[in-house]
């Protein structure tokens, strides 16, 4: 009785919190082993098991999953590096260098970062939309494109986060290295960088959880070519049109989506929740 | 000087930028677009002034990631400002010019009796060209934006017709009947910059003839007559009218001034939806901080027990939730909702038929439920550090005077907790201001209210109901839709400066 009043109840909370928060979990990885693919069926939990969804998945020219995920990856990687790189490079300049608009560069990230770029998505189509038909590489319906508008968003929302953690590497280290003949880009990339790894590593991380989940920019700037679609948007499909049709493949791909996220905020813990509280949000 | 390797790539590095600018700079000056050119001019420029000496070295570090805010991040916003102050829709884009030469190139017919020109389809990095040998045997070649010239480089088959050009392939007859034929039926190659000179079309990729415009456009007048009817410029709405009220389409694009923003305030049938989702808007953003942050605190206090076992489990397992992307949860609850077969009714309410997403009040309640479901492993992350970090002495010292549990907790705990968050919880309600994908994913706005003039759902919120303007429609209204953006931002901006403020950034500085 004594251990039910320190922490038993507490365990009794937990429990009941875990059931709700993993039972959808369990709920869709059940639909996706289940062949029939309709929703009435899948109550019955693991009532069958069988990877037609899966291979509907992989075989269908319609909805190339295997094109989405390629894509995905390849932008949310893509973008995390670059976002990354962009981001420190603007740090290390606003954290040791005093020059003219570096104050009033600071203020104006800030205000920047009040008009979120995902707002501006209709400015962002008819800009698009002209780009493409000088180049269409960087135009509508192009990936790479698409990077470039998630780059546009990379110093506003990292370069504080960033540059606070470069103001923490004492300057004794890199004046002495500029002092034994170090050019400003070796003080960069072998003083600075491995220094500040570690929140390198969590910007990078949160940019690729965002990117993974982006929705709005991706259906827009895409364009109807379904091979170059994202998983977000390929999903999206299944869910606003003919979902009950479509709730095993769902099924099946959500799993395959949430899957790399999942192990990753496993094992990637302790950065991720250390960069939540410095101040991110995920998109 | 003795070149390293550094100064080598440096100097590659920016023959190549120099290389791909002057490029851009003669494609876009080619195509007449001078804003573009203007700015890759000002672009390369830069990079040249910034890279190429020694000076300048912290803009070599900002430079890039500036490049990139400035036209994806500040120009877009100033530029949904200036669209917002026009009619730009679907068939409002461009000066009045280009409308009327859409107009007449749409109403071409054929010539009747006109000369037979022997095409040969050409294709120059996915666009087709056409290359043409008149009756008199002499050659032309045109794409739809570079009218017919003349040329004397074409190689000739033995009936004289043009079959190639250098720097061209010529596409074989099965891509003229497969796959592009539709591409190339519709194809209109003009004779000049003047709409009304007409144009070259095909009917089957191996013949083309002569059309002129049906219509007539008159430029002193400004009407277009076709059929016997004149149509009058009106550069108010941005259309050719007829008498009878009818538009040709596409229009072109002019200001309003503030028409859009007045439209939204005093339009009965936009007001009152438009209202409706700001409220709604605004409400549902704060229910769902208060109450993702109300059950993640509640949770972390229960868990945050140094004699409790397994914590690191629970936290673990907690955040399952939080790692999934909000698409795929939301699919899974809609799934789970659904009112015949879903989980929800069938099994956990024993058979009930409860319209969870269609409902107006019952679709609120699900986006609130399941905005909760995702939300509150971040705020359980953050309260669970927040916690950690109220030193122990002050909580020891108003234990030891006597303070209760609950008065530890409502005056001291509380307070500590509310500091350390609240810029997280003002950045959760600005990006649940704007939380599109579970909306859209979950509802997709509706169950769709009754407005004659706008689409509107019970479950949208702004950002959700300006997509639909803007892309879901029939005619996307980009310039309205804009309007309403711009609301948001006024909305997000001052909610952001309320979070600046607590934040006290600007303090950092130094």
């Amino acid at each position: 009785m004594r251990w039910f009043k320190q922490t038993g109840w507490r365990h009794l909370y937990g429990v009941a919190l875990l059931v709700v928060a993993l039972f959808p979990i369990v709920f869709i990885l059940s639909a996706s082993l289940n062949p029939t693919g309709s929703v009435s069926d899948t109550n019955n939990l693991f009532s069958s098991f069988s990877l037609k969804n899966y291979r509907d998945l992989f075989t269908d020219p319609q909805n190339p999953f295997l094109d989405w995920f390629v894509n995905t990856q390849v932008l949310a990687v893509g973008t995390a590096v670059i976002t990354v790189f962009l981001g420190a490079m603007a740090a290390f300049a606003f954290s040791r260098y005093r020059f003219r608009g570096r104050d009033s560069g600071l203020t104006g990230l800030l205000l920047v970062q009040m008009f979120p770029q995902l707002l501006a998505y209709i400015a962002l189509f008819l800009l698009l939309s002209s780009i493409g038909e000088a180049f269409p590489v960087l135009g509508l319906g192009s990936r790479l494109g698409l990077m470039f508008v998630y780059l546009g968003g990379a110093l506003g929302v990292n370069t504080w986060l960033l540059k606070g953690f470069f103001d923490t590497v004492p300057r004794d280290l890199d004046e002495s290295a500029t002092i034994d003949g170090a050019s400003h880009a070796q003080v960069f990339f072998r003083i600075m960088l491995p220094l500040v790894t570690p929140i390198l590593v969590v910007v990078g991380l949160l940019s690729y959880v965002s990117t993974m989940g982006e929705l709005v920019l991706a259906r827009i700037l895409l364009g109807d070519d379904v091979t170059k679609q994202t998983m977000a948007v390929g999903l999206f499909g299944f869910i606003s049109e003919q979902f009950s049709k479509n709730w095993g493949v769902f099924a099946a791909g959500a799993i395959l989506g949430a899957l790399p996220l999942v192990i990753l905020f496993q094992f990637l813990q302790r950065y991720i929740v250390g960069g939540l509280l410095a101040g991110s949000v995920k998109g | 000087m003795k070149l390293g390797s550094g100064v080598l790539v440096r100097y590659v590095l920016l023959a190549l930028a120099n290389a791909l600018g002057v490029y851009a700079l003669m494609v876009l000056g080619d195509l007449g677009m001078w804003k573009g050119f203007a700015a890759v001019l000002a672009g390369t420029l830069a990079v040249d002034v910034v890279y190429a000496t020694k000076r300048f070295i912290p803009m070599k570090y900002l430079l890039p990631g500036l490049v990139l805010l400035l036209v994806y991040q500040v120009y877009v916003v100033l530029y949904t400002g200036a669209v917002a102050l026009t009619n730009s829709s679907e068939f409002n884009q461009g000066t009045e010019d280009r409308a009327v030469s859409v107009i007449l190139a749409q109403n071409e017919l054929r010539v009747p009796d006109s000369p037979q020109y022997r095409l040969t389809v050409l294709d120059k990095d996915g666009r087709l060209a056409f290359l043409v040998t008149d009756p008199d045997g002499d050659v032309f070649v045109g794409t739809s934006e570079q009218p017919l010239e003349e040329t004397d480089d074409a190689t000739l088959d033995d009936t004289g017709k043009a079959i190639g050009l250098e720097g061209y392939t010529t596409l074989p007859y099965a891509e003229l009947v497969g796959p592009r034929s539709k591409e190339i039926t519709s194809y209109r190659v003009p004779f000049s910059d003047d709409p009304t000179a007409g144009s070259l079309k095909t009917q089957d990729g191996s013949n083309a003839y002569v059309y002129k415009p049906a219509a007539r456009y008159d430029a002193a007048a400004g009407t277009i007559t076709r059929d016997g009817v004149t149509y009058t410029a009106d550069d108010d709405t941005g259309y050719f009218v007829s008498p009878e009220g009818d538009r040709l389409t596409p229009g072109w694009k002019v200001n309003v001034g503030f028409d859009n923003f007045t439209r939204i305030l005093t339009n009965k049938e936009i007001r009152g939806p438009f209202l409706a989702i700001l409220v709604w808007t605004i409400v549902f953003a704060a229910v769902t901080v208060l109450g993702t942050f109300a059950l993640g605190l509640l949770t972390a206090i229960v868990l945050n027990d140094p004699r409790m076992r397994f914590r690191r489990w629970y936290r673990s397992l907690l955040l399952m939730p939080y790692a999934i992307p909000a698409i795929i949860s939301a699919g899974v609850f809609k799934g789970m909702l659904n009112t015949q077969f879903g989980f929800v009714n069938d099994v956990l309410l024993f058979g009930a038929h409860l319209d969870w997403l269609g409902d107006p009040w019952l679709a609120k309640v699900s986006l609130v439920l399941v905005n909760l479901w995702l939300g509150y492993p971040y705020m359980f992350l953050v309260s669970t550090g927040a916690l950690q970090a109220i030193p122990s002495d002050v909580v020891e010292a108003a234990t030891v005077d006597g303070a209760s549990a609950w008065n530890v907790f409502r005056f001291i705990k509380l307070p500590f907790i509310l500091v350390a968050t609240a810029p997280l919880l003002i950045a959760s309600y600005a990006f649940n201001f704007n939380n599109y994908t579970l909306v859209a994913a979950l509802t997709n706005g509706g169950p769709p209210m009754t407005s004659a003039d706008v689409s509107a759902g019970h479950t949208d919120i702004l950002i959700t109901f300006v997509y639909e303007l803007a892309f879901g429609g029939e005619q996307a209204q980009y310039g309205f839709a804009s309007a309403i953006s711009i609301l948001i931002f006024v909305f997000v901006g001052a909610i952001s400066v309320l979070g600046f403020r607590q934040t006290r950034r600007f303090e950092e500085m130094s």
